[in-house]
């Protein structure tokens, strides 16, 4: 079995005072979808953050290609070609669709450099980037800025993307739209690390699951073993409430 | 090779441009004319303010894009200012025979070079003043506003020991002494000079920072300064080639400044600075486009208050500043940051 793209061993996370990571241990593999499930506050969205750099990992290691990122500046990370998609969408809602698409596109000093046929294949993603192009992205509906998070995401080939959310306060129908986006994406060969706490959004998706509780990772395996097993899904779903009381 | 770049559609409403702090530029001048009385003397006054004005968003610029990318506010600004216009009087005094010469171009050689020398020495010391006494600092607001005081007192002290703690006075080259007369109104040469140079220079600040790459990484870092990381880029580096920049702009402001006051002395930056925060305020901390409105403003409001209500004169900035900030709070074009 070849290595896996990204791997973190017992990762733990300060902030402030605050313990928030009390060891992960995680490998996410070439070219599948992981969905990272768990409660508010389980370090969920720490996680992502804290591979991402921008917040340190007080212990532990994070590898990337089994190179070890932990210690590397935010951009560093970034230029290895891992994207982050932020809860908040991170979106420049001053900037219109054009140039939060043209700053993702590093390669790119002006839009119309930007690959075209990258630029089409977003574009039949999500068709609202192609119709609000010269628009602020501020105007923008939720979801429409959420296709535009994930836009700015693969307007460049990245080998990981990492998601927080996508789903959260979209309508169904929108969620529909993601799920299709998403399933195209996967067809591309792109990793991605999903966190979400919409498990109907995520079984629809998931290749394998990685549950978080406590700072911790009580439970990997696929999603389809997850999907399958209700009282696995209740115990898992069960002591995350648990604890939460 | 060119991307297919799709029509524009009219499901979403147009963002509008606030012109209303716009149009108070020429309500305020309109407001001038019945006041003054003299057509002539108000186009005196106006010209005046329009150059005072865009010489202090010159020296002010650097100071609120700085605010905006890093969230420092530069309680040593003036430093830059002071150096600017105290290198600019080693220059131009070493180039007697230029700058007393009756012809434009040695005249117009001896300004520029003072500039550039100005700008290129003001923009390393910047430099200097990020890497020691900023970046150990950064995002800690008590500290920094501390330590680029203290930075301020030591520059003010250094710059007394190379030039002496006494006003030296900063003479006009030769062909820029003087007025032009348009009809009865008398318009100060070097006032248009420094008219030309303000409105380059802001210029130049709009096309960088609405039609190039650095700009948007500007804009975009202002508002989310971890996004723009998260993209790839190395924000301390840009912020670092922003505070040269800024640095280097004030000083030269502080050339403009200098010979605009025809004299300068060590303590010069720091009355200014007060001036400049009022600016960024007025204009919204952190927006070249409110700095820039509320610089001229100032300007404007300044010589008229000086001409009306000499006494009034005194406090008319902060009168100005108070007045803005009642009506909007977070200035006139607040930059909203998460």
């Amino acid at each position: 079995m070849s290595a896996p793209l990204l791997r973190l061993d017992g990762v733990h996370t300060h902030i402030g005072a605050y313990h928030i990571l009390h060891g992960v241990d995680l490998e996410i593999n070439h070219g599948e979808l992981t969905v990272l499930l768990g409660r508010n506050g389980a370090g969920k969205t720490t996680t992502l953050r804290t591979i991402m750099g921008l917040w340190r990992a007080s212990g532990g290691s994070v590898r990337f290609e089994g190179e070890a990122i932990h210690t590397r500046a935010t951009p560093e990370i970034a230029r290895q070609g891992i994207a982050y998609v932020p809860e908040n969408m991170g979106i420049f809602a001053d900037l219109t669709v054009r140039e939060n698409l043209l700053l993702a596109a590093r390669g790119a000093k002006r839009a119309e450099l930007i690959d075209p046929k990258r630029l089409e294949w977003v574009f039949q993603l999500f068709p609202a980037m192609k119709k609000f192009w010269q628009h602020p992205a501020g105007l923008l509906s939720g979801g429409q800025k959420q296709m535009l998070a994930v836009a700015r995401a693969i307007i460049e080939p990245r080998k990981l993307l990492l998601i927080d959310e996508p789903s959260k306060g979209l309508a169904p129908v929108i969620i529909q739209n993601m799920i299709a986006a998403f399933r195209e994406l996967k067809q591309t060969d792109t990793t991605i690390l999903l966190v979400e706490q919409n498990f109907n959004f995520a079984r629809q998706l998931g290749d394998r699951v990685a549950v978080m509780d406590g700072g911790r990772i009580v439970h990997t395996g696929t999603m389809a073993a997850l999907a399958g097993d209700e009282p696995l899904q209740q115990r898992l779903l069960g002591l995350s409430l648990a604890s939460h009381q | 090779m060119s991307s297919s770049i799709p029509t524009v559609p009219d499901e979403l409403a147009k963002v509008k441009l606030d012109r209303i702090p716009l149009l108070l530029i020429p309500a305020l001048a309109l407001v001038a004319v019945p006041l003054v009385g003299s057509l002539s003397t108000w186009i005196t006054l106006t010209f005046a303010g329009l150059a005072m004005g865009l010489i202090i968003f010159i020296m002010a610029s650097g100071l609120t894009l700085v605010f905006g990318l890093m969230d420092v506010l530069n309680f040593g600004h003036g430093i830059f200012i002071t150096l600017g216009a105290f290198l600019a009087s080693t220059v131009l005094s070493r180039m007697p025979n230029w700058t007393t010469s009756p012809a434009l171009l040695p005249n117009l050689s001896a300004m520029a070079l003072a500039i550039l020398v100005a700008m290129l020495v003001v923009g390393l010391v910047g430099l200097l003043f990020e890497r020691v006494i900023i970046r150990p600092v950064y995002g800690q607001g008590l500290k920094q506003i501390m330590i680029t005081m203290g930075g301020m007192i030591v520059g003010v002290e250094l710059i007394k020991v190379v030039w002496g703690a006494q006003s030296i006075p900063l003479l006009l080259p030769t062909a820029f002494q003087g007025s032009l007369l348009f009809g009865e109104a008398a318009v100060e040469k070097y006032r248009l000079i420094a008219v030309v140079i303000g409105v380059g220079v802001f210029a130049v600040m709009y096309w960088v920072l609405s039609r190039t790459k650095v700009g948007l990484l500007i804009r975009a870092g202002v508002h989310d300064r971890e996004m723009v990381e998260s993209l790839g880029y190395r924000v301390g580096r840009l912020f670092l080639g922003v505070f040269m920049a800024g640095a280097a702009l004030a000083g030269l402001g502080g050339v403009m400044w200098g010979l605009y006051q025809q004299s300068i002395n060590p303590a010069m930056g720091g009355a200014i600075n007060v001036l400049l925060l009022i600016v960024i305020i007025i204009g919204g901390m952190g927006s070249v486009g409110g700095c820039f409105i509320g610089a001229l403003m100032v300007g404007l409001v300044s010589n008229y208050a000086g001409f009306l209500a000499p006494k009034v004169a005194l406090f008319s900035d902060i009168l100005l500043m108070v007045i803005v900030l009642l009506w909007r709070p977070q200035g006139l074009y607040p930059v909203v940051k998460r």
